[in-house]
Order: C-alpha cells, then structure tokens, then sequence
C-alpha cells in the first residue's frame, strides 16, 4: 500500500466558474461559453490567462491558441471527475503549475422532437430498440425495485429533495419552479417505467471552469483553496452499447458487479483520505435520474445494499440533514449542460460548499464533501473527495 | 393498454461488422445465436473476440434455444425519435444458456410485462440496407 506522502498534497483547486446556464444560451456556442467558464475560473483564482500553463477539455486547444499561452502541458481526458484527477496529477508529477479545465456546450441541441443527441446510443445491440439514457437507467432501477422492493415514492423523494434546492437556487436554471412533493414527481407524465419527468434530468446550455495549482502557490490565489483528498473511477466499459445489466460482474473481484458501480472507487477515496462515509458533510452526488442517488449510498457504504430507499426516506438528504444531496439542483434544476459540462459541476458546487460561498443551501462548517460522476446505467461512477485541510 | 408490436418505421438500423456478421446471419435464418468459449464453455454476447472470463481466442458460434426469462424491463412513453411508435418495452432476457440479450418485448398488451416472465425469441424482417432482420421476444404461453 501507499507509504508516501499523499498523492495530492501538492494540489489545490483555486478557481471555479459557472457561467449563465439556461434552457437556451442566445448568442453563444459551445466554444465561446467555454472560453467565457474558462476566464470566470481564472479570474476566480485571482490569476492571469498567462499564468495558466496546463489544460484539460473540451476547451483546451481552442484557448491555448487564443490566449497564446502555448505551448502548454495539454490532457486528451474530456469528462468530468476523470479530468480532474488527471489535471492534478499532471501537477502533482511536476508537469504542469497551473491547470484550467474548461469545457461550455451550447447549440447542439435546440431541436426537441428527438431525446438529445448525447442520450442516443448507436450501437447495432441497442439503438434499433429504441433504447436512451433515462431507458438504460430505468432497466437497473427496475431490477433494483424486484430485488428489494425500492418503491417510487422513495426515488420521487430524492427527486423533490433535489429540485427544491434547485427551486431556492437564484443560479438554477429552474430557480422558483418550485417547491415540489414527492406527489408531484409522481404525478408527472412517465417517461420510461418507473421514472417519471420530474425523476429525469433536463437539457440545458452552459459553461464550467475549474483552475488548479500547486499547493504551495496559494497565497498568490484570491480564495480559500480546497483539496483532493481522494478520488477514483470506476469503469465497465462503453455507454449505451451493451445491455445494461445489474449483475454484469468483473473477472478480479466477483462482488463488484456493474449495479454496484463506484463501490471500488470509494473504498479507493476513502482509503487514501483516510475517511470514511460518516465524515462526508455533502454529497455532490450526480443525479442523471432519481434512482441513482438511492443506488450510490449503497454502492459507496453509506448503507447497506437494498436499504438504499428506506435511507433516503430518513431525513439525511434534505438540507440540514447529516448527508445533503445535490445542493444546486444538480442536473434536473440547475443544469444539464450536455455530454460533459454536468460532469464537472458536482466538483464545482463541492468547492463552493468548502468555500462557504453558496448563496442558498449552504452547508454549515462543511470540511468534507463528496463529489460523483456517472452512473449505473452509463455503466461507470467516478468519486472525488474534497476538503478544506491539506492532506 | 396497447398491443405491442415490432416497430415499423425508420428506425435506426444495425450495421452488421465482421465480428458480428454470424449473428445477424442467424437472425435471417431464423436462429439466435450466441459465442461459447471452447475452453472454458462460458457464453458470450454481444458479438466478442475474446472469452470474458478466460480470455481464450476459441470462440465458436452456436445456436440459442431461444428461451429464457426477463430480467429487467422499462417501459417508453418518451420515444427516443418520433419514428418509435409509444408505448414499447425495452427488455433484458437472461437466456436459458446464461447470457444476457436487450430486445423489445412485442405480441401482449404493455401492462403484461413482469419480471421471471418466460419469453421467446421471435424475428422481424426490418430491411435496409443489410437485409436486417431483429430479434424481439414474446411470452410463452
Ligand atoms: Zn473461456
């Protein structure tokens, strides 16, 4: 096991930026939003485009021309926690001092008739069956509900918990669309058994940021910096190609099925934190659908399996509770920006609650918060643990 | 309730590569097949160059009896194009050889679907391009 020093000691998140995130983003495509985030979580870590000397995302050609800041450490990685990990090591393994991860999705889907593009699977197994994310999911929702009798109303319960932070949210793209019960998300029109509209995520436009240094740069930075304290992925293969069934299991480790996704990355987290799931003061889980979020406690030892929608039911979720979930309104009210934006945002939100800088659902004296990526039906979870004392 | 049925509109269709060509070679001849490992005997799908479980080469084909029961389901009112005719029923089947397929479930009212349900393969000719024809499943009696 690991007798060094901790392998992110050397790093610290210094920026964050949303821009604008809306139904529809006039005047923009994904490019200049992106550029927009990116300026946003520079200016954020108080530092200079000229500082910047690594990049990672979507972004990173385009504004390592524009801002001639080349050449420049530069990461293939797009998504998420994933691109995350990777800009930190890249610091962490001297190649880099200061990395921007950036990434904006706008335009590329304005046309409803058909689910968007990022939803739809192309695979000759899949595709001719009608099959989409909300689909995939529901196929390891279902079987969850056979094999311990989850019920709707527990999934309708995350899903209200969350909207609601997205309804007192000024940032959500669905700020004041609320409040909702768990009898609204029930009564909303199903869209694939058993998840209902108001269990599903929506689609948005937007931009996201993230700068990181080196740790003992912080006192050039504007903000308090936050740390990895742990993180890890956990993959089983390709999205929406291949059936996504609960029990699909790994030839290492037989208990570490497909339904139970994230589990190795958490043990992985909290291992190196040396944390575990009661030190978790907020849960910046991903909420692609509201069975996910019942799936993860389990997955990630918060409760054992199958338990996962009596806890949700027992007023740990909501704000004020002992592990709040989505406190922005995640995907379903502060935004799905596309294929990746969404991705990163769980990050950001968990720095801004360590900050102590969200203007509603703050989460009082938070020293720990957990951020996800993924999920079941995509066939993959990434865990990033993140916290207020250098490790 | 409705009666489901195979779809019938333009519906994006497989495209048949080399390593999955058998398969949808036994689709137009009327038989579900899937890979058997030669030396461990573990079934693989989908289509695969290598064992699963023992990473052995020796794949061979062979043919499914067919059967099996569903798994898991969901059921689509929110079509993923407007070709998809609502509501159709995503199935997983864990078929009696112990491999796991996804299809649609056609042939019985929408609110029959349950899971452990015994169900069938049974084929329709969807045309195109590769003279497609997909596999969908229907309960025994
Ligand atoms: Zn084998």
């Amino acid at each position: 096991m690991r007798t060094l020093g901790h392998p992110f000691r050397d790093v610290a998140i210094v920026g964050v930026y949303n821009t604008k995130q809306a139904r529809v983003l006039e005047g923009h495509d994904s490019q200049s939003i992106a550029l927009e985030a990116a300026l946003g979580a520079i200016a954020d870590a108080g530092l200079e485009p000229r500082d910047i000397d690594g990049v990672v995302g979507g972004i990173a050609s385009n504004f390592l021309y524009q801002s001639r800041i080349g050449p420049a450490w530069r990461s293939m990685s797009p998504l998420g926690i994933p691109a995350v990990i990777e800009g930190a090591m890249a610091i962490a393994c001297g190649l880099a001092n200061n990395v921007l991860i950036a990434t904006g999705e706008a335009g590329s889907y304005r046309q409803h008739a058909s689910t968007a593009p990022w939803t739809r699977p192309t695979n000759e197994f899949v595709a001719a069956y009608g099959m989409f994310t909300a689909a995939e999911f529901a196929l390891m929702a279902r079987r969850h509900m056979h094999m311990y009798g989850t019920t709707p109303e527990s999934m309708a319960h995350v899903a209200a918990t969350i909207r609601n932070n997205g309804h007192v949210n000024p940032d959500a793209v669905y700020f004041g669309r609320g409040p909702f019960t768990a009898a609204d998300v029930l009564e909303s029109r199903m869209v694939a058994d058993p998840f209902h509209l108001l269990d599903c995520a929506m689609t948005s436009e937007g931009g996201t940021a993230l700068v990181l240094t080196r740790a003992d740069r912080t006192e050039d930075t504007a903000k308090t910096p936050v740390y990895l304290l742990g993180g890890g992925t956990d993959h089983y293969g390709p999205s929406y190609q291949h059936p996504p069934v609960w029990d699909l299991g790994g030839v290492r480790r037989p208990d570490l099925i497909a339904g139970h996704v994230g589990r190795r990355a958490a043990e992985e987290a909290f291992a190196v934190a040396g944390l575990g799931p009661s030190d978790v003061d907020v849960c910046e889980f991903y909420d692609p659908f509201s069975f996910e979020l019942i799936r993860q406690f389990e997955a990630f030892g918060f409760c054992a399996e199958g338990e996962g929608g009596d806890y949700v039911m027992s007023g740990v979720i909501e704000p004020g509770g002992r592990h709040p979930i989505t406190t922005d309104g995640g995907t379903m009210s502060f935004s799905h920006g596309g294929a990746s934006v969404q991705l990163f945002q769980r990050v950001i939100r968990g720095v801004q609650q360590l900050r102590g800088e969200c203007s509603s659902a703050q989460v009082l004296t938070a020293e720990v918060a957990m951020c996800t990526g993924g999920g079941s039906g995509a066939l993959f979870t990434d865990v990033l643990l993140l916290g207020k004392e250098r490790p | 309730m409705s009666l489901l049925l195979p779809q019938s509109g333009d519906i994006p269709l497989p495209q048949p590569g080399p390593i999955s060509e058998p398969y949808w070679q036994g689709c137009r001849e009327g038989v579900l097949r899937f890979q058997r490992c030669l030396d461990c005997s573990a079934p693989t799908h989908t289509p695969a160059l290598m064992c699963a479980v023992c990473a052995s080469r020796s794949l061979v084909w062979v043919d499914s009896s067919g059967k099996g029961e569903i798994y898991s389901w969901t059921r689509v009112w929110r079509p993923v194009t407007p070709d998809f005719v609502t509501p159709y029923v995503p199935v997983i089947v864990a078929m009696e050889e112990g491999w796991f397929i996804l299809s649609n479930l056609v042939g019985c009212e929408d609110d029959a679907v349950a899971i452990g349900l015994g169900v069938e393969v049974v084929f329709h000719s969807s045309g195109g391009a590769d003279d497609i024809v997909l596999p969908y499943f229907q309960l025994v009696s």
